[in-house]
């Protein structure tokens, strides 16, 4: 870990002007991605501005009859609100399906929507890494990809987005809320939020440096039945091979998102137009275009089977 | 004392202490986080530094250029020790791998250099200021293709291990029913919690090492030769180990690194290998390809038997035999059991627990199933049928004492097997798939010399003293009930000193030999100890008894207490007559799985062990040993697999995210039961071991019960999502 | 597949790793100075145990090292330093978590409880009782984590924290086998306690 240097900020516009004006500042808030990545010098800031303090651990009904979830407010107090586990039970679900409980009391709503790829080649430094160090190589690509992703990728990476929420957050039609060094904010539609690699794959979403994410607000409530289903190779305490994220009404409608398969959460409104015709039919059209490898390909079949499960646990 | 016959009546089968369940000693200091882990001693070596490992970036070929110069002018550096400034270190008869010292790089992540600094940070951030360029060199990673190649050309296979009894092949050939399977096992990670972890300092040409080593004597030896030095100057001392498994039976680089570096900085050096290191740096059991061939008539009865196995390793490393349990276990006049190992490039695999077994069972244990599916037979009336008189794989050896069959009668009685649909696929529950399985396990009870000193202070208390090492097994809790019953004393009365190359030299923790040896060895000193006493006393060493502290002959009494302080030292070792038995541990293990329909996620609900051990010293921590194997057994079954990069030759998924071991929520209910047997021919203490037998087998049973659940077979470990619904019915 | 550069180095350019300390207004106030070795340090006052601490400290310094190494409180492990294993859990205002994967200065002011505040041999927690009890334990390193994890876990459940295994999002949770086996999957014991743990858990949650 390099050496950094440390401040607290105190507003949320303070933080963010401190680290516009720095190249190598970084927002600090869990901590528990970036610390991580700061251990194995993938990440190395030069400065971290600790949010801790800021007045954003709040969960708050909006005028529109939603929520809005305070950048700060844990996983563990997400899933945990009776709002959101009574009109956004996918999201309790999704969180509840991540990480650890320790995790989960430190990880931020605002921090886990930035959390990094598990591509083991970015977590080796020995590797080359097109998004660790641009214009190094890809090495998963024709290397171990059994976790990697398979559609929305690119020549230069095939890493996937490795979170949970943001998957319940897409079929939500959540919106990201940021403030920018100036002092203006801008609402962000989750599905817009995270960028395909294409060939920038360093570039991960869409924030500036120095925008500070604020919160993340919910439309009202969508009704319905809500899904989360995270497949992994153990019962607990691992990314997923693939998730689900669906809500679903009595007349067979809805929407559905795909976690563990591509560079954001994985939503297709043609897929979601082809959930009355079933699982089969929703993965076509959800995974056109998809690109896989010999080790990752069971990924679609393995939606496929996910999502006809939570269908039919809906039509039961 | 030498053991030169099997023993009969001793104070053992009248113990009051011994066999009995019975709290953990040190269990206070390690629930209170009290218990000192290597790299936790605060306490000794003042002015103590951190030293940080670098490992290389390649996989074979040599270092071309190392710049030092960042790393030795960062902020708090006191040393750099480079494998470009340092010649190739001596080396040691356990390993094969060179642990440091020049620029020839044999696996991923070798150490190539080690920064001190005065805290762990500046070591941590100057390690990564080195630069380091390399000359690449090919090399071989593919175990498929080594095999591959080995079958047309047979000086692809570096070493073998044959025994062929009749002829198999005209057996085989001629067996009304036939079995000819192969299965794959992946590279594993011990992945013990505790990372390797030493602490060294030098007081002038004698160096102690605070070390996590499951072989305090092997590993003196080895430190020995690696650095070159007479042993007598090499103190180990590790009380606390936060386990092992193999992977700590040799010194590895972290005490090698700790003894130059504190030597470098006259100071003493403290180094933890960073965890991601730790899967390439050390060892890993090997990978495996097993062919198993089974010819039986149509009652069942086995005709000929081959199960052969093959596996990679670097030059001059050894195999991992997984035939080897087939040489006991079924009955079958026409056998061959083989191991043949080729080379490859990879970080060097040697022993993990129950080394070749444990991988073994997920072969044979699975083919004998798909033979009683094939016979439509029970897969427990199978095997009942198929148990030998004597050892299959050499009929003139006898088995010491073996109650396989009984092990398999029990377990089905309380497993509830008589509700088991043979047909697979067949029971639904909701969106699950419900299955149950069965395996024989069969593990080598290997016995070893073992050393101890007992002491009886003024106050009549005891103190054992032995390099012997508690793993987690139980070995402190085992020994102190062991002394406490030979003495005559409460359990409370007896101390225990563990893991101090100063003590003698015990049997170490290894091949599960660590209890039945360790045992008997204190057991020996204990005798000697008895001797002294009665000498003392003058009392009529046949007669006198030894109990609640006192020493009783005819009609003499004297505490215990007045013949302190006394000391006795002595090693057990084994004559020849064992040399005509095998001796072995036997299980049968069940597991009862769900199966998800839909995702093909696997869900264990009920695992069960019945064991056959002999005398079950402590069966607390007998059990726990047990059920830790099975969970051990359950991740190499189901997800634990070093994914193998066969260009750059590593493995991958080095970080316990990426290794997946069990977590709690991956084990559903546990049961062991213990039969009660005694064996007389292994040890005075009629014990043998239990904790490489709980993983000889479960995975196994998993598997069967999976493809009981689902009707597809998986003979491609871990059985992993991906490979069950590639075969499961279509859900859409 | 691209043929890459397969000479690998271990980096290309680098900037100096001794960056300035530039010290933001709170902190300045809490006076940083330079340690004998050059390095940057800062002052962290928390509670430990119930007592103040008072370190100073290279913003580097996890909360976990800052226990370990300058606390000399070695009951909290250090299995993976990458928050994938649980060894290392404290609780932290009550809640628990990875002590690896935070800087001790981020808990300034914070309550910080290890497993020696929990009990000591002659004084031992109940969970630390049960778990000698029911052997929830082997080589004992991931010991102390798995029991801050569970102290503060069952606290979680009487929270009405659901999870992963809650069944019903709108009825109280209670500490089932099930939900107290998923609640504890952070921990990772290699030994395979998971059972007897599962049994001290529940001597306990019974009460």
């Amino acid at each position: 870990m390099r050496s950094f240097t440390y401040e607290r900020a105190t507003s949320p516009q303070q933080a963010a002007a401190i680290v516009a004006e720095r190249k190598g500042a970084k927002f600090l808030a869990g901590g528990t991605n970036l610390l991580d990545l700061m251990k194995l010098e993938i990440e190395t800031p030069t400065h971290l501005v600790d949010v801790q303090d800021l007045d954003l651990d709040m969960i708050e009904e909006t005028a529109e009859g939603g929520l809005r979830i305070g950048a700060l407010v844990s996983n563990t107090a997400l899933s945990a609100d009776p709002r959101v586990m009574r009109d956004y039970a996918v999201l309790s679900r999704a969180v509840q399906a991540g990480a650890s409980g320790q995790l989960r009391n430190k990880a931020t709503t605002g921090g886990n929507l930035l959390q990094r790829t598990r591509c083991p080649y970015f977590y080796d430094t020995n590797m080359p890494c097109n998004k660790r160090s641009p214009g190094s190589g890809c090495a998963a690509s024709a290397g171990y990809s059994r976790q990697l992703g398979v559609v929305g990728i690119s020549e230069d990476c095939i890493a996937t987005y490795p979170g949970d929420m943001a998957v319940a957050l897409a079929v939500l039609d959540a919106v990201v809320e940021t403030i920018r060094p100036d002092g203006t904010s801008r609402s962000i539609p989750l599905g817009d939020f995270h960028l395909l690699w294409g060939d920038t794959p360093d570039k991960e979403t869409v924030l500036e440096h120095g925008e500070l994410i604020t919160g993340v607000v919910l439309p009202k409530p969508p009704g319905g039945q809500h899904y989360y289903h995270k497949v992994r190779d153990r019962a607990s305490y691992a990314f997923a091979l693939v998730s689900v994220a669906a809500v679903l009404q009595p007349d067979g409608t809805g929407r559905v998102a795909f976690g563990g398969v591509a560079p954001r959460p994985w939503r297709k409104d043609e897929a979601d137009a082809a959930l009355t015709q079933g699982a089969k039919a929703v993965v076509e059209q959800a995974f056109a275009g998809s690109a896989t490898r010999d080790d990752n390909k069971y990924k679609i079949a393995l939606a496929e089977r996910t999502l006809a499960g939570i269908l039919a646990e809906a039509r039961s | 004392m030498k053991y030169e016959a099997p023993v009969g009546k001793t104070i053992f089968d009248d113990a009051k202490i011994v066999g009995k369940s019975t709290r953990r000693i040190d269990g206070p200091l390690k629930t209170s986080g009290m218990a000192p882990y290597a790299y936790e001693r605060h306490d000794v070596a003042s002015g103590q530094v951190y030293g940080y490992i670098v490992g290389s970036a390649i996989a074979k070929g040599r270092i071309a250029s190392m710049d030092l110069e960042e790393a030795r002018s960062a902020p708090g550096v006191l040393a750099v020790i480079a494998a470009t400034e340092t010649d190739p270190l001596g080396s040691s008869n356990f390993n094969t791998a060179p642990l440091f010292g020049g620029p020839e790089i044999t696996h991923y992540h070798q150490a190539i250099a080690c920064v001190v600094a005065e805290t762990f940070e500046q070591a941590r951030a100057a390690a990564a200021l080195i630069r380091t360029t390399y000359d690449r060199d090919e090399g071989e990673y593919s175990l498929s293709r080594t095999v591959e190649q080995a079958a047309s050309d047979t000086s692809k296979i570096v070493s073998e291990n044959v025994v062929r009894n009749g002829d198999f092949e005209s057996a085989f050939a001629a067996a009304a029913v036939q079995i000819d399977q192969t299965y794959t096992t992946p590279d594993e990670s011990h992945a013990m919690m505790e990372p390797f972890a030493t602490i060294a300092a030098w007081e002038g040409d004698k160096l102690t090492l605070w070390t996590s080593n499951q072989m305090i004597a092997w590993g003196r030896a080895a430190m020995a030769s690696i650095l070159r030095m007479p042993k007598e100057n090499i103190r180990l001392d590790s009380p606390y180990l936060g386990g092992g498994f193999g992977g700590k039976l040799w010194v590895r680089v972290d005490a090698v690194l700790a003894a130059l570096a504190a030597k470098a900085a006259g100071r003493p050096v403290k180094i933890m290998m960073q965890r991601a290191l730790t899967y390439n740096n050390a060892t890993h059991r090997h990978a495996t390809i097993q062919r198993v061939r089974i010819g039986a008539d149509k009652n069942g009865k086995i005709a000929a038997i081959a199960h052969e196995c093959w596996s990679g390793n670097l030059t001059g490393g050894m195999d991992e035999n997984g035939a080897a349990q087939t040489r006991a276990l079924y009955a079958g006049p026409d056998n061959l059991t083989a191991s043949y190992l080729t080379e490859l490039d990879l970080p060097e695999a040697n022993a993990m627990r129950a080394p070749g077994e444990a991988p073994g069972h997920l072969a044979i244990e699975v083919a004998m199933d798909e033979l009683a599916e094939q016979l439509g037979m029970d897969p427990i009336e199978l095997r009942i049928l198929n148990e030998p008189e004597t050892l299959p794989s050499n009929p003139s050896i006898k088995f010491s004492d073996r109650h396989l069959v009984e092990c398999l009668r029990v377990g089905a009685e309380s497993f509830g097997w008589a509700n088991r649909k043979s047909r697979p696929g067949t029971v639904r529950e909701g969106r699950w798939m419900v299955g149950m399985g069965v395996a024989a396990g069969y593990r080598g009870a290997l016995i070893m010399k073992s050393g101890a000193r007992v002491s009886i202070d003024a106050r009549g208390k005891i103190s054992v003293e032995t390099d012997m090492t508690d793993i987690g097994t139980g070995s402190y809790t085992i020994i102190a009930q062991t002394a406490a019953e030979c003495m005559g004393v409460a359990l409370e009365d007896v101390s225990v000193d563990l893991g101090d190359s100063r003590s003698p030299v015990s049997a170490g923790s290894g091949g599960q030999w660590g209890a039945a040896s360790s045992t008997a060895g204190v057991y020996a000193a204990c005798v000697e100890l008895r001797r002294m006493v009665t000498e003392k006393f003058g009392y009529d060493p046949e007669t006198a008894s030894f109990a609640d502290g006192m020493v009783r002959d005819a009609n003499v009494v004297r505490a215990l207490s007045e013949a302190g302080p006394l000391s006795a030292e002595d090693t057990m070792t084994y004559g020849d007559f064992q040399k005509e038995y095998d001796m072995g541990t036997y299980a049968s293990h069940f597991a009862e799985v769900a199966v998800d329909a839909y995702t093909g996620e696997v869900r264990i609900r009920r695992m069960l062990a019945v064991c056959d051990a002999g005398r079950i010293l402590n069966p607390l921590t007998a059990r726990s040993q047990v059920i830790g194997a099975m969970v051990m057994a359950a991740g190499a079954a189901l997800t634990e697999e070093l994914a193998v990069d066969k260009r750059f030759g590593f493995f991958v998924n080095h970080d316990m995210a990426g290794y997946e071991v069990p977590v709690h929520a991956d084990i559903g209910q546990q049961s062991v039961i213990f039969l009660d047997t005694l064996d007389g021919v292994i040890a005075p203490l009629k014990a043998k071991g239990v904790g490489e037998l709980g993983i000889c087998g479960p995975g196994a049973a998993i598997a069967n019960a999976i493809y009981n659940a689902t009707g597809v077979r998986v003979r491609d470990y871990p059985i992993t999502v991906d490979k069950l619904i590639a075969e499961m019915p279509d859900v859409a | 597949m691209s043929d890459w550069n397969l000479s690998v180095t271990r980096r290309g350019l680098l900037t100096s790793s001794a960056a300035v300390l530039s010290i933001a207004p709170a902190i300045r106030a809490r006076a940083a100075s330079q340690s004998s070795a050059g390095a940057t340090t800062l002052p962290v006052t928390f509670e430990v145990n119930g007592q103040e601490r008072m370190l100073r400290l290279d913003p580097r310094t996890t909360l976990l090292d800052a226990l370990r190494e300058h606390l000399k409180l070695t009951g909290t492990k250090k299995g993976c330093d990458h928050g994938q294993c649980g060894a290392c859990t404290v609780i932290v205002n009550g809640e628990r978590i990875n002590s690896c994967l935070s800087l001790a200065v981020q808990h300034a002011g914070d309550q910080v409880t290890t497993i020696e505040g929990l009990g000591t041999p002659d004084d031992l927690h109940p969970l630390q009782e049960a778990f000698i009890e029911h052997d929830g334990y082997q080589c004992g390193y991931c010991t102390p984590g798995q029991i801050c994890s569970a102290v503060a876990m069952l606290g979680e459940i009487e929270r009405g924290i659901p999870s992963h295994v809650t069944g019903d999002l709108s009825k109280a949770v209670s500490a089932t086998n099930m939900e107290v086996r998923e609640r504890m999957s952070g921990n990772i014991c290699r030994c395979g306690a998971y059972s007897n743990i599962a049994a001290a858990i529940a001597d306990v949650a019974e009460g």
